[in-house]
C-alpha cells in the first residue's frame, strides 16, 4: 500500500520543529520505500539511536506498512558543519 | 440529516486515524512476544559478542541493508567466532518479535554483548565516525589499533 509522502512529512513537522526535512521516495513508484532526512533542535543533545527511536515513533503506523525505511537525523549545528565541509572539500576538488 | 452525519463520522474518523491504529497496532505486537519467546531472544541476543538479525545470511544477503551491514562488520574485522547471525526470513515468528523485543521496527539489527547498537543507518555512521570501532574495541570484539602499533614497535 503506497504511503503519501506529505504524511510522512506532516507527522513529523507536527511533532517537532524542522530546520530542514528531505524525503526522498526510493521505491520507483510504489511508494513504501523511504529515505528521510532531518534537521531539527529537537535532537540537541539526544544520542543517534534516540533521535531514530523518536522518529521511528513519530512514523510507527507508517513505517511499518513500508518494504523499506532509512533516516539520518542531524541538529542544525551538525548541518552547518556537514555543508561548510562539503562545501570545502568541492573547493579542494574544483581547484 | 444522514448524510451530515455520515460526513461528520468520515470525518472524525480520518482526524483519528492515527491514534487508533497506534495503540490497536502496540497491542497486538505485545501480545504476540510471550514470555516465552522475549527469554529466547534474550538468550541469543547474549549467546556471542556480536549478534546480528538479518535478512538472509552473511554469505547470501537478501537485502541491501543486511548486505550493507555484514560487510562492515567484515570490514571491521569482527571474527567469525564472535558474530552470529540469525535469519529472519527463516523465522516468522523471530522476524516478529525481535522487532518489538528491540522496539526497533525494521532488520537488520546488532547487539554488541547483548545491548541493542542499531539498525544499518546507525551502523554505517557509526562506521563512519569511528565511533564502532572503539564500541568494538572496547568490548574486546576487536584488538585495539594502538596495541598493534605498540607491540609493532616493541618489536621492531
Amino acid at each position: 500500500m503506497p504511503i503519501p509522502q506529505e504524511n510522512l512529512e506532516k507527522a513529523i513537522r507536527d511533532v517537532i520543529p524542522i530546520t530542514h526535512l528531505q524525503i526522498i521516495d526510493q521505491s520507483n513508484g510504489c511508494g513504501e520505500n523511504y529515505a528521510i532526512f532531518v534537521v531539527s533542535d529537537a535532537f540537541e543533545g539526544k544520542t543517534t539511536l534516540a533521535r531514530h527511536r523518536f522518529i521511528n515513533e513519530i512514523l510507527k503506523t507508517e513505517i511499518a506498512l513500508m518494504h523499506a525505511f532509512s533516516q539520518k537525523t542531524l541538529t542544525p549545528k551538525q548541518w552547518e558543519a556537514q555543508q561548510a565541509k562539503e562545501a570545502a572539500e568541492t573547493t579542494v576538488a574544483a581547484s | 440529516m444522514l448524510r451530515t452525519a455520515f460526513r461528520a463520522s468520515q470525518l472524525q474518523r480520518g482526524a483519528l486515524r492515527t491514534p487508533l491504529l497506534q495503540p490497536s497496532s502496540f497491542a497486538l505486537a505485545r501480545r504476540f512476544l510471550s514470555q516465552d519467546t522475549r527469554a529466547k531472544i534474550q538468550d541469543a541476543v547474549s549467546s556471542t559478542p556480536v549478534v546480528l538479525f538479518m535478512k538472509g545470511t552473511p554469505d547470501a544477503p537478501q537485502c541491501g541493508f543486511s548486505r550493507a551491514t555484514v560487510q562492515i562488520l567484515d570490514i571491521q574485522g569482527v571474527p567469525a567466532e564472535k558474530l552470529r547471525t540469525f535469519n529472519v526470513l527463516e523465522d516468522a515468528e523471530l522476524r516478529t518479535a525481535i522487532k518489538e523485543f528491540s522496539e526497533w521496527p525494521t532488520i537488520p539489527q546488532v547487539y554488541i554483548n547483548g545491548e541493542f547498537v542499531g539498525g544499518c543507518d546507525i551502523i554505517l555512521g557509526m562506521h563512519q565516525s569511528g565511533e564502532l570501532e572503539t564500541l568494538l574495541e572496547k568490548h574486546g570484539i576487536i584488538p585495539p589499533v594502538e596495541a598493534d602499533a605498540k607491540e609493532a614497535s616493541a618489536a621492531a
